[in-house]
């Protein structure tokens, strides 16, 4: 097992790379700099300041100091917010979105694996295709969209919840982003569950605790459950990254100091080392979550553990 | 009062109705069976007395058991009386167990569900069970997933599932087709032990397990009960056609209608074939071991054996579908290497496959005339789309099937029907050797029938060499002209047909044979004289591989590996070959 990981981390080192030489890329061909400003700095001063950023040197040759700097750990100093270094503001700002992506995701799980398994369970009925048309709208409609509308709705028009992160709401302040961001998760994982559960359903094995005498919630619970859950763990990992970038989106419409929130600064501002630090980061979390979802695979199914 | 009452039970789906006015009973302890053919209605009866049938079917009847009714009742009053009092033991334990579950706790979950026992009492009773069921070291197996057992281990442990709450009748649908024949005499053998006075309602297309193992019968034909009474009178006289068909084409070891080979020549020599596969973190898994075999025209040579004892894979290597590890192989005189890839076209057309399951080897997109076709374009791509078609049509006349079938889909035919598509493939190419694994494996007895007098016929007219792959000792009979016994990827014994039947050397092919369940009352076979099953290839036995399973054994069998030598023209590798 711990074999296996190993391999996994070394295995995902090429893909990182990838991650980071196009990042890089991608960041340096966007027109403008970090010290451009609408006043104008006399010619040496910003040679000086690009000097001290290495930022005169051919591109290839920063990133060769990019890339050092990496492997010793060291995401180098931010361009725009002076006197911090990237892992200091990415050490600040992830605990939000890492609280804000952890609730959106429990609560994906919790209501999609509910509201999927009920539609399986009443297959054809009023209720299952009340469900799915929900579910088909959930996916549909983008986060930008809904985000401001249940703002208009229940913070706005109801005032039963606060609208942004300002002032001193508390943990209030967590449901409307949460909502937001979980919404098109419970819709996809609702429908994955369906499918999943209705094939669990139809098996021989199911048969079998439905000739042993077990009511419909025992088989469910003990039987079918774990195996129509399959196809949902292996959608955990890029139910993972469709919140990460969702959170860019919502951080930014409810004001939540979110990592997010850092990263369309930082992409705005041409900070490049912030934004190159958070995608690097990122990356390496959607490469590790979908290595824990392949261990668990092997947690659910024996036959699978076995290799 | 019976124990089960059924009384003009129908089944219908939408116009179909699959049973009809079905009437029967069976009494306090006693064995029945219901016998038919796939289609007949048997397993949808068993399913509706325990009221498992999907949504869609509408039932109609009455159906009592223990006086209380049975249809129509709620789910509630179901499931008391599932596992309590009327249990069912399925076919294919693989699938019937949950993969996901530890065989205890599945156990387990019905003595708490109906509250019989809970928590360490509980677990006694399931290790108790597993124990009765012959289920070695049941502390192990109760924490054991279902794919770490064995096939017949399986089997034992879903029968401790269905008798674990002691029911009063126990439903057998088919509980030993999928199993080995040595396995199915060990199965049938402990459910006739075991249940004790819990009556048995044996479901099965097998008349041999019928007549072993049941004291009355009733016959199955499209939904109706078209005959029923002791297993011994309806055997020995039966009173409705159908029976009389079902019996006629019941497997037995007496029959045989074998044409003479025609011209003898060499045309496939096999020698000292092996084959093993890298079973990762395992080591190596000898499949094969220096297997010889020369097959001559006209000639149906039969390879049998357990599951595991390498027949696939020896022919598989054959063919080049998968490599050979050592040996050297030579068709019409041309030594043959590498993958079929790599092989001269005219071998590759010289050497055809007919697979097991018929729907599932046809693309089920592609129409009949296509499928048949297809061989003609790889080979003859010179050929006219006219001439093509012709030929595809002259081809499936000869097996039987109308050019009413040329524009059908595979699921738009039955089973025979799709074996039929499959051997005109096959055939098209005039092939010198075709090989048949468990071609007729998966059809009711008159239609396998069917089949092998239509293989026959081809061999008669064009000299084919067939090699026919089977654990069904009566097709054996019926068909080959010599038989490859192979246990754990080793020849154990290569013998005419009628000395292999009439005088087995090997103590393996001698327990083979008295394991066939005979459709024969009186002479009942079917009977378990191989304990265990085949050993792990991982972990071969010393000397000769057979030893631990074999009553004969004796020091130097443990020690030494036994040579093969030939007895009046049968070959064997067995120390004691001359002596038993």
């Amino acid at each position: 097992m711990l074999r296996y990981a190993l391999l996994r981390l070394l295995g995902a080192i090429p893909t990182l790379f990838l991650v980071i030489v196009l990042a890089f890329l991608m960041v340096h061909a966007a027109p403008g700099g970090p010290f451009d400003d609408e006043r104008v700095l006399p010619a040496e001063i910003e040679e000086n300041i690009a000097a001290a950023y290495h930022l005169d040197e051919p591109l290839h040759k920063q990133f060769i100091r990019y890339l050092s700097g990496l492997v010793h750990g060291d995401l180098g100093p931010s361009y725009r917010y002076r006197d911090h270094t990237v892992g200091e503001l990415i050490g600040t700002a992830f605990p939000v979105s890492l609280k804000l992506g952890a609730m959106a995701m429990l609560l994906a799980l919790v209501v999609g694996v509910a509201a999927g398994s009920f539609a399986a369970l009443r297959r054809n009925t009023l209720l299952d295709r009340s469900v799915m048309a929900v579910a088909m709208t959930g996916i549909s409609i983008p986060i930008f969209v809904i985000a401001p509308l249940l703002v208009l709705l229940l913070a706005v028009r109801l005032q039963w919840l606060p609208a942004g992160w300002s002032g001193n709401v508390g943990a209030t302040k967590f449901v409307l982003p949460v909502i937001a961001l979980a919404l098109p998760q419970i819709a996809y994982i609702a429908r994955l569950t369906r499918a999943s559960m209705i094939d669990v359903l139809a098996s021989d094995f199911v048969r079998t605790a439905r000739a042993q005498g077990l009511g419909t919630t025992a088989v469910v619970r003990y039987h079918a459950l774990k195996p129509a859950l399959l196809p949902v763990l292996s959608y955990m990992g890029p139910a993972a990254a469709a919140i990460l970038t969702g959170s860019v989106v919502v951080e930014e419409i409810f004001g939540i100091p979110g990592l997010g929130q850092f990263f369309v600064r930082g992409a705005l501002n041409r900070d490049y080392t912030l934004v190159l630090g958070i995608v690097v980061f990122y990356a390496a979390l959607v490469v590790l979550l979908n290595l824990v979802v392949d261990i668990l695979y092997g947690v659910i199914d024996p036959r699978i553990r076995q290799r | 009062m019976s124990l089960l009452e059924v009384q003009e039970l129908t089944i219908r789906y939408d116009d179909t109705a699959v049973v009809r006015g079905l009437s029967f009973a069976v009494e306090k302890g006693e064995s029945v069976g219901l016998v038919g053919e796939s289609g007949s209605g048997k397993s949808q009866t068993a399913l509706a007395i325990l009221g498992l049938l999907p949504g869609n079917a509408e039932i109609g009847g009455s159906i009592r058991l223990e006086g209380g009714e049975l249809l129509g009742v709620s789910e509630h009053i179901l499931n008391a009386v599932r596992a309590q009092r009327a249990a069912i033991v399925f076919q294919d334990p693989m699938q019937a167990l949950n993969p996901f579950l530890r065989i205890g706790e599945q156990l387990r979950r019905i003595l708490v569900q109906h509250r019989l026992a809970d928590g360490k009492e509980a677990q006694a009773r399931v290790i108790d069970m597993l124990k009765r069921v012959g289920l070695p070291d049941p502390e192990r197996q109760y924490r054991a997933y279902p794919h770490q057992l064995s096939g017949g281990m399986r089997q034992r442990a879903m029968i401790a599932s269905a008798l674990i709450a002691e029911p009063a009748l126990l439903i057998a649908d088919e509980p030993t087709t999928a199993l080995d024949v040595t396995v199915q005499a060990q199965i049938l053998e402990l459910l006739e032990e075991i249940r004790a006075d819990t009556a048995l309602l044996l479901i099965t297309h097998d008349l041999g397990v019928v007549a072993g193992h049941c004291e009355r019968m009733l016959v199955l034909e499209q939904g109706e009960l078209v005959e029923q009474g002791a297993t011994r009178d309806v055997f020995a006289r039966p009173r409705h056609a159908h029976t009389a068909r079902l019996l006629a084409a019941a497997p037995r070891l007496d029959t045989i209608n074998i044409p003479l080979p025609s011209t003898g020549e060499e045309l496939l020599q096999i020698e000292a074939a092996s084959v093993s596969y890298r079973e990762t973190g395992r080591g190596r898994l000898q499949a094969v071991r220096d297997v010889d075999l020369t097959i001559q025209t006209g000639e149906t040579v039969a390879v049998v054996g357990e599951s595991g004892s390498g027949k696939s894979s020896l022919v598989r290597a054959v063919l080049g579908l998968i490599p050979m590890q050592s040996g050297r192989v030579v068709f019409c005189g041309t030594a043959l290497h590498g993958s079929v890839q790599d092989r001269p076209t005219e071998v590759r057309r010289g050497m055809q496959l007919v697979f097991q399951d018929p729907v599932g080897s046809l693309n089920p997109q592609m129409r009949v005339a296509n499928i048949v076709a297809e061989p003609l374009l790889v080979h003859k791509p010179e050929l006219s789309a006219v001439n093509r078609q012709k030929e595809v049509a002259v081809m499936l006349e000869s097996t039987g099937l109308g050019e009413e079938y040329l524009q059908r889909y595979p699921h738009e035919l039955s089973g025979g029907q799709a074996q039929r598509v499959a051997i005109a493939r096959a055939l098209i190419l005039k092939p010198k050797v075709l090989v048949c694994d468990e071609a007729v494996a998966a059809l009711d007895g008159t239609v396998r029938e069917q089949i092998l007098a239509l293989l026959r016929e081809v061999q008669v007219d064009s000299g084919l060499a067939i090699v026919f792959i089977t654990h069904d000792l009566s097709v054996v009979r019926a068909v080959s002209h010599r038989v490859l016994v192979m246990y754990m990827g080793a020849l154990v014994e290569l013998a005419g047909n009628a000395a292999l039947f009439g005088r087995p050397r090997h103590p393996y092919t001698r327990a083979l044979l008295e394991a066939v369940p005979i459709a024969d009352p009186e002479h009942a076979g079917g009977k378990a004289t191989l304990a265990g099953e085949v050993p792990s290839a991982l972990t071969p036995p010393s000397g000769c591989m057979f030893h631990p399973r074999c009553k004969y054994a004796r020091d130097i069998c443990k020690s030494e590996v036994p040579r093969q030598r030939t007895l009046d023209g049968t070959t064997v590798a067995c120390h004691l070959a001359d002596e038993i």
